[in-house]
């Protein structure tokens, strides 16, 4: 069963992970730093499919694709949060990495299991009970998250 | 040109330049390698800067400065050598950056071509592959945010403290994929150099871009490089979607504090605060006028004995033209080292990173939490002359009194 895990706002790309590692282009190499200037156990706690639930303006700052991918890599499956700084939220979509905003603040704690419905546009929290609201994806973006990313929407236009 | 867009619609707009550096363009080649083609639709509209992790400082960031010219070299894409300078700044001097035109930078200070009536936009390396492939990308239109200045700034003030001002007045996310105009009179009394500051860091309030409208300063600034451009303005009954005005005529200098750039203090509340390193450079304040005043402030006198002070020229022009002023002697005679022009200290990846527990305060754009190394560290942001003064005394230090 997926976990949520809980950040708080503006989560910034420098957070996700650090300038020294951006000579590295392997996302497994990446993943192992995710979130290391903040939560430096996080790598080890996360299990395949686990979600991130944050604040507002999540991804803020540097345009460094790595962020994305390194959490991607480490298995987060998907990022809700109340808002995403614009170019970490272009570049999630464009790895194929769902971002969804929601208003989530109060609703989760860090390990409650989840269940996530990219269909409907809910999360469920399992631990309260509670169906929390997507606000949906507009077609477009939901496309190139379909096809797996921008470059595989591109190869099958 | 194209067709009228609303506000909200996604489209597929041409673009006229791609830029890439040496820490988003690796990832970009690995994505075309993906592709299976690295052919650029048009290979005189890219352009390659290698500053971040310049000179290579790692094995790494060698042989990633070496995949990028052999990609250069391979389409006769123009790449700017270690040395250089800072991507932005090379890129506007070089007059890439015209009003009217759209340019995607795979970094996300893209937005300082604004300055000029560029529409800079930050990208990933994704969206850098797609477009050099195509020559276009997808945009969403986005909503329109006036910011409206009026007074003279005070001596002592510069377009630094104004923008962190408004970023702390407003917040860091209140600009999220807006494009920002900065109008007023203000506005139209700073240089260009000033401009670039505004605009550069209008991604530290989320916006998409930050823009400054053409004016005669701007043209000139294009005849002196030996080009005429067009003057394109925003309508003049254009509707704003949201509006803020600022009178700044009693602005004090201002201190963005650890570890959120919306975290703005006034220097007065924050004076005292012991630092290690001071950091002059940057594509927010690494120019020729940045230079100047830090010069005039530490001329004829030292850094502090406990303080070390890091310059990077933001270009390889700036570097020479400093020079030509005696700027980096007055610099090097105060205790200040001078180190190559590139990204240095501001992104952690180079020069200038900082130990644990370690105070530097730095004319750059961002102080996250580890942005220059150690997540121990601490990072105060502030114009050159209030980076110049805390220099002198080894604490931040109101710049005001070193003015007439």
């Amino acid at each position: 069963m997926a976990r949520a895990w809980v950040f708080g706002d503006n989560i910034s790309t420098d957070d996700i992970i650090a300038g020294k590692y951006l000579v590295k282009c392997d996302p497994k190499e990446l993943a192992a730093h995710v979130m290391e200037n903040i939560a430096p156990d996080f790598p080890k706690k996360i299990r395949p499919g686990d979600i991130i639930v944050a604040g507002r303006n999540f991804g803020c700052g540097s345009s460094r694709e790595h962020a994305p991918l390194a959490l991607k890599a480490a298995g987060i499956s998907a990022v809700v949060a109340e808002s995403f700084a614009r170019i970490f939220y272009r570049n999630s979509i464009n790895l194929g990495f769902p971002v969804l905003t929601s208003k989530v603040r109060g609703e989760f704690e860090s390990g409650d299991e989840v269940e996530l419905d990219l269909e409907k546009f809910v999360l469920r929290n399992l631990r309260s009970g509670k169906v929390i609201s997507l606000n949906p994806l507009p077609p477009f973006i939901l496309d190139i998250l379909r096809a797996g990313g921008l470059i595989e929407y591109m190869k099958r236009k | 040109m194209g067709r009228p867009v609303e506000i909200g619609e996604i489209v597929e707009a041409k673009v006229d330049f791609v830029m890439l550096n040496d820490i988003t363009g690796p990832l970009t080649l690995k994505v075309l390698e993906e592709v299976g083609t690295d052919e650029p639709w048009d290979p005189s509209r890219v352009v390659v800067v290698l500053d971040h992790q310049s000179p290579a400082c790692s094995v790494e960031a060698a042989a990633a400065h070496l995949k990028l010219r052999e990609f250069s070299r391979k389409w006769s894409v123009k790449l700017f050598e270690v040395g250089e300078g800072v991507c932005h700044q090379v890129f506007m001097e070089r007059g890439f950056a015209k009003p009217g035109s759209l340019v995607v930078g795979a970094d996300s200070h893209t937005c300082t071509y604004g300055a000029l009536g560029c529409f800079g936009t930050g990208i990933g390396s994704t969206d850098a592959a797609y477009a050099l492939l195509k020559g276009r990308l997808w945009f969403r239109v986005p909503e329109n945010f006036r910011i409206l200045v009026h007074g003279k700034l005070p001596v002592g003030t510069f377009a630094k403290d104004l923008i962190l001002h408004i970023i702390g007045k407003i917040g860091s996310d209140s600009a999220t994929y807006m494009v920002v105009e900065f109008q007023g009179e203000t506005i139209s009394e700073l240089g260009i150099s000033d401009r670039m500051v505004l605009c550069n860091m209008g991604v530290e309030m989320g916006a998409k871009a930050a823009l400054v409208a053409p004016d005669v300063k701007t043209l000139e600034w294009f005849r002196e490089r030996g080009m005429e451009v067009p003057r394109v303005t925003s309508d003049p009954d254009a509707e704003w979607e949201r509006e803020e005005v600022f009178e700044v005529s009693k602005l004090e200098p201002q201190v963005a504090c650890p570890h959120r750039v919306d975290n703005v203090k006034s220097v007065s509340e924050v004076e005292g605060v012991e630092i290690d390193q001071a950091f002059l450079g940057s594509c927010t304040n690494g120019r020729v006028e940045d230079l100047l005043e830090a010069a005039r402030i530490l001329k004829g006198r030292r850094v502090h004995p406990r303080v070390r002070m890091v310059v990077s020229p933001a270009s390889r022009e700036v570097y020479l033209r400093a020079l030509e002023l005696g700027v980096i002697r007055t610099l090097i005679e105060a205790g200040a080292t001078v180190v190559s022009p590139s990204c240095a200290a501001c992104m952690g990846g180079h020069v200038g990173i900082l130990g644990p527990g370690e105070v530097c305060i730095s004319s750059s754009n961002r102080n996250f939490k580890g942005r220059m190394g150690s997540p121990e560290a601490e990072i105060y942001l502030a114009s050159p002359a209030t980076v110049a003064a805390s220099a002198v005394e080894g604490k931040i230090t109101d710049p005001r009194r070193y003015y007439g």
